[in-house]
């Protein structure tokens, strides 16, 4: 990891009006939680609130923002070639935008999960945390996953979108088969077997949805710094 | 001392030939680059900045492989065409970073002698985003020297730059090549580049088209045959009194008036044309070049 590329990442991420995208979804879902609870006292839409929403679609959009704030830009305007016209090894510069928007991911994504949790049902604070520690481990998969995507294509976040919505929502829901490639099931699962009262029909098993979420962190990153490896200015003259 | 070369490097994406067959060899002193929009020149200097593999032939820098090996930015020094898009950031704090990024020891103080050295000291604590096209080729070019590389390569650096700036600029890659840098950098227009290098380097067409001395080049270029098209009260009786001049290799009517008249000795045509109009009661009502685009002087180039 390069502090000097960690800070210029931050500085892209944080030091412009995106930045505000990445507050809005977790600030929304807050504000949704506080108004259910006045509304309709505590317990209620719990699962919708922390797991459908927050953990199902805020979280990975937020990893998706981050990731393609992080890096997307950069590539497709060319900048990113400051940053590579350095003795820096170009995994390093993926590592360093990768630990930037997970950072994100967390802390706008993952953590949120918490005060939805708290703020739904205060007494439900074991299956929150158990819903925490998921939300951890999907932050750390999507941020792999969506930094790939953006050193591959610049539609990383419609491919993201798909991936999101189509691939784990709508296919996720209607083929079983696709827990096993979806991080929003390996998520689940984790939550699953840190918490007996969450219940889930069918899973993937703790080490499989462990391991799958490591790789795919682990494996995006190691992507990202290949492609850099090869990042190619196309000369227009 | 360090030596760039390329030998037999080409490049092309699919069926098209960005650069063909190219070996040159730069080396210390300051190396112009100079060809037509299109011709290859960009591509060239990504191939030489390792931000492009090249499909055949090799690229080095003092032997050493330059594609995928990140090593070789401890001696380059990169000025690209593209803009600085970290507009958030000062540019004290943009050329610090790079600093920062060479791992060099005083990050600080080497930023504020780069800076210095492009006189940017005022306007330093100042965004990027505020800053005028001038400005952020000075910035751009004071990143690329904080580390105080061997090699600078720079891609069209004087675009967008006012003439003041252009002129500092242009004594700045002379001081730095007077040092024994090897410093390249690319221009379409010929006035800009002989006024800075002695070498160089012709690109037309993805071709290799010429190197040497600018006084070889501008020789070159300038016994090239001239075209002209002269209009006037009698063109039938100019042509023929052209014709019987030395320095007309030929003549054309124009159907809507006019002479198209090539020259192989532009000074002694501009002398004889006044002479020649005056002793057949001609009056002259244009004279003007008919190929004076760069392009066809870099046509003309490749052809010879």
């Amino acid at each position: 990891m390069n502090r000097t590329i960690v800070w210029l990442s931050a500085q892209s991420l944080f030091g412009r009006r995106r930045f505000l995208l990445l507050l809005i979804l977790p600030a929304a879902l807050v504000a949704l939680a506080v108004t259910v609870r006045a509304l309709a006292g505590t317990d209620v839409g719990y699962e919708e609130i922390v797991v459908g929403l927050g953990l199902g679609i805020a979280l990975p959009l937020v990893a998706l923002l981050a990731t393609s704030s992080v890096l997307g830009p950069e590539i497709d305007d060319g900048s990113i070639v400051y940053l590579l016209a350095k003795p820096v090894s170009r995994r390093v510069v993926a590592m360093s935008k990768y630990v930037v928007a997970l950072g994100a991911t967390v802390v706008f994504g993952a953590l949120p999960l918490l005060a939805l949790g708290f703020i739904t049902a205060p007494d439900r604070g074991a299956e929150t945390f158990a819903w925490l520690v998921g939300g951890l481990l999907a932050a750390a998969a999507y941020s792999g996953l969506f930094l790939a995507l953006s050193a591959i294509t610049r539609h990383a976040v419609v491919a993201g979108l798909l991936f999101v919505f189509f691939w784990e929502g709508l296919l996720g829901n209607l083929l079983v088969g696709i827990r096993w490639v979806s991080v929003g099931a390996w998520s689940r699962q984790v939550a699953a077997t840190l918490e007996d009262t969450i219940d889930l029909p069918i899973g993937v098993g703790t080490a499989y949805a462990l391991i799958a979420g490591l790789l795919v962190a682990a494996g995006g990153v190691w992507f990202t710094g290949q492609r850099l490896r090869s990042f190619s200015m196309r000369g227009e003259t | 001392m360090s030596i760039l070369e390329l030998t037999s490097a080409s490049r092309w994406y699919g069926n098209v030939v960005a650069v063909n067959d190219i070996t040159m060899q730069i080396g210390p002193g300051v190396t112009g680059l100079l060809g037509p929009n299109g011709a290859g020149k960009s591509t060239l200097i990504a191939m030489m900045s390792g931000f492009l593999a090249p499909s055949a032939g090799t690229a080095t820098l003092d032997g050493a492989t330059i594609w995928q090996n990140t090593d070789v930015f401890r001696k380059i020094g990169l000025v690209p065409e593209r803009e600085v898009s970290f507009g958030y950031l000062t540019g004290r704090q943009f050329v610090e970073a790079n600093a920062s990024l060479h791992k060099l020891p005083d990050p600080k103080s080497a930023a504020a002698q780069a800076i210095e050295v492009v006189e940017m000291a005022d306007s330093a604590a100042r965004r990027i985003g505020t800053y005028s096209k001038g400005m952020r080729q000075r910035i751009k070019i004071a990143s690329a020297l904080v580390h105080d590389p061997g090699v600078l390569l720079l891609d069209e650096p004087f675009n967008g730059v006012d003439p003041r700036q252009r002129v500092q600029l242009m004594s700045l890659l002379q001081r730095m090549g007077a040092e024994g840098r090897t410093v390249l950098f690319s221009s379409h227009i010929l006035e800009e580049v002989e006024q800075v290098a002695r070498q160089i380097e012709v690109m037309v067409s993805g071709r290799h088209a010429a190197s040497g001395d600018f006084g070889a080049i501008r020789r070159l270029m300038t016994d090239r045959p001239d075209r002209f098209v002269v209009v006037s009260s009698d063109d039938r009786a100019l042509a023929a009194g052209l014709m019987v001049e030395p320095s007309v290799q030929a003549v054309a009517l124009r159907p809507r008036g006019g002479v198209d008249v090539e020259v192989s000795d532009f000074g002694s045509f501009a002398a004889r044309l006044p002479m020649v109009a005056r002793d057949a009661g001609i009056r002259l009502t244009e004279v003007a070049p008919t190929d004076e685009s760069l392009e066809s002087v870099f046509s003309y180039l490749v052809a010879s």
